[in-house]
């Protein structure tokens, strides 16, 4: 039970310094502009339904504001995410920390726990504050918690993925930029190798649709938990934090 | 409680330290000598577990840093080199943190903090950021985490390096105070602070240790003769003849004294005190007795004459070379 100091300390590193404060402000910003747009475009689409009732028959809240808000918001994590990982390890390295917390009656496990687990409550905040969308919503028309709640969970473990891959990343390199732009290319590869699906055939076909971190929260934003997309963020975080752990455990043998 | 057995530890081609062995008792206090890149961080690093070695072992309270890394961590308080801290954190944040990870329970955490503050003089900075501290401030916090835990054994990385000679003071008597209860190797390079903390030095030099003991132990081991220093007023030539002719002396060598004129250093054997003899010698012939007293030596001179030995003996080995 070692991991809840280091989660302490990462959670007041995030809250004492400017770095939560500014991933907040900006995702809120970025989000809230998504959210407002895609709103407007659904209100004029439900005003238009009002005059010609055949417009909008299959016109509901779910498909038109918030799948593709959840789609959106998990691209925009897609560039935020590695600023919340990039200094986990990397700084600690830099600065010579990482020397005194290893000499710290602590398992390495124990160290990623809870560095992983303080990211995670970090980004569940973020989910919290984006509540403010569906709050309005539900107050305008009716909303489908159902669905609302999956697309949250598909969000929770989007960026699970992120933040562990981005932990990872960290775990290799002393410096934050490569650590940041690091994860940033490979997140950014496991977006787009999904768009080479379309050309290709066969068994490469499934495999880059299978592999494409974003095509598995799309049955969440429908209301769908599939275990295969369930399956999928599960192994990729618990591989990323496993080869975490390896490159930490080198450390203690390589030197 | 510290034992070390043939430690090598190589960086690539680079050798560190090569076949370092040593045994610290429980409750001693030992210097770890020698120039810079002599391997000095490089065995600290072994011995607080973060840095596994090439070869050899070191065991700390009886755990091997190896295999039983993590219960020699429950027993060790390390200081690394220029004391690394989050910057972010303010000190008693950050000393809540340590005590908390090292497992100090909940009842008496927050006690412990301020002892080790009261202790390290840090009291009074407890709610600034440790990035806005000056060097010595930071210092003694990285003290202050070390002490934390009670740990059996404390490696300290040159714990004084950044204070001002006030602070110094303290840190020193606070480093003394430890002695008995704790077990303590700490790295310097101001050699009087050794003589004033130590019961034990080493000396290491280009990763091997060329000398370890006491201070006594060493003195006597690389001077093995007393030397007392003699200024009569009497003509150089005769005093010099004179004392070269009483049995005891082993070696006598004309020095400039301080206020100019010449005086003598006379080398004896350890046990056996000149002194008497040359007060005699020196009524005897009429010669007025300025000054007469025993020369210490010191560790720096030690330290030199070992590290410098060392070095000739280098620079002949490779001249063959050539």
């Amino acid at each position: 039970m070692r991991w809840l100091p280091v989660f302490k300390k990462e959670m007041r590193l995030y809250f004492g310094s400017p770095v939560a404060y500014v991933v907040f402000t900006f995702f809120l910003l970025i989000s809230g502009w998504f959210f407002s747009q895609i709103f407007l475009i659904y209100s004029d689409i439900s005003m238009r339904s009002f005059m010609q009732p055949q417009f909008g028959q299959n016109l509901n809240v779910t498909d038109t504001v918030m799948r593709p808000l959840f789609t959106n918001m998990a691209v925009v994590l897609l560039f935020f995410i590695p600023m919340l990982t990039m200094r986990l390890f990397a700084e600690e390295k830099r600065s010579g920390t990482m020397e005194l917390l290893l000499t710290y009656p602590v398992r390495d496990g124990e160290v990623l726990a809870g560095k992983f687990l303080a990211s995670m409550a970090l980004f569940a905040i973020l989910l919290v504050l984006t509540l403010l969308y569906p709050g309005l919503i539900a107050y305008f028309t009716r909303v489908e918690w159902g669905p609302m709640l999956t697309g949250y969970l598909g969000l929770l473990l989007i960026g699970g993925t992120f933040l562990a891959v981005g932990l990872f990343i960290s775990s290799l390199t002393e410096n934050q930029i490569v650590a940041g732009f690091g994860t940033f290319g490979v997140l950014l590869a496991f977006w787009v190798i999904g768009w080479g699906a379309d050309s290709a055939g066969g068994t490469l076909r499934t495999v880059l649709q299978y592999l494409s971190v974003t095509d598995h929260m799309d049955t969440f934003t429908r209301g769908i938990i599939d275990t295969k997309d369930l399956v999928y963020y599960a192994s990729a975080i618990v591989l990323a934090l496993f080869l975490t752990l390896r490159s930490l455990e080198s450390k203690r043998w390589r030197g | 409680m510290i034992q070390v057995d043939h430690l090598t530890k190589r960086y690539g081609p680079v050798t560190a330290i090569q076949d370092v062995s040593f045994n610290v008792e429980k409750g001693q206090i030992v210097g770890f000598l020698g120039p810079n890149g002599a391997g000095k961080s490089t065995t600290m690093k072994i011995l607080s577990c973060f840095m596994p070695a090439t070869a050899g072992t070191a065991r700390v309270a009886g755990f091997d840093v190896f295999s039983q890394s993590l219960e020699a961590r429950r027993r060790l308080g390390y200081l690394p080199e220029n004391a690394p801290l989050y910057g972010d954190l303010p000190v008693a944040a950050y000393l809540d943190f340590v005590a908390e990870i090292k497992g100090v329970s909940r009842s008496t955490r927050k006690a412990r903090v301020a002892d080790v503050m009261d202790r390290c003089f840090v009291s009074d900075m407890q709610h600034r950021l440790i990035g806005k501290l000056s060097k010595g401030y930071r210092q003694r916090v990285g003290l202050a985490q070390a002490l934390l835990g009670d740990p059996e054994v404390l490696i300290l990385d040159e714990p004084t390096i950044g204070l001002d000679p006030k602070q110094i003071a303290e840190i020193r008597s606070l480093i003394r105070s430890l002695a008995g209860q704790h077990t303590v190797i700490l790295s310097t390079h101001i050699l009087p602070e050794v003589s004033m903390v130590c019961d034990g030095v080493i000396i290491i030099h280009r990763g091997r240790i060329v000398a370890q003991g006491t201070e006594r132990e060493l003195v006597e081991q690389v001077f093995p003769t007393a030397r007392v220093e003699l200024q009569v007023a009497g003509p150089t030539g005769d005093v010099l003849a004179a004392l070269r002719a009483l049995p005891a002396v082993s070696r006598v060598e004309p020095v400039q004294s301080r206020d100019g004129a010449t005086a003598f250093v006379v080398e004896s054997p350890r046990d056996r005190d000149v002194r008497e003899e040359l007060v005699h010698l020196a009524a005897s012939r009429g010669w007025a007795l300025k000054e007469l007293h025993q020369v210490g030596m010191s560790l720096e001179e030690v330290f030199i004459q070992v590290v410098a030995g060392e070095d000739t003996e280098e620079m002949t080995a490779s001249g063959g070379a050539f």
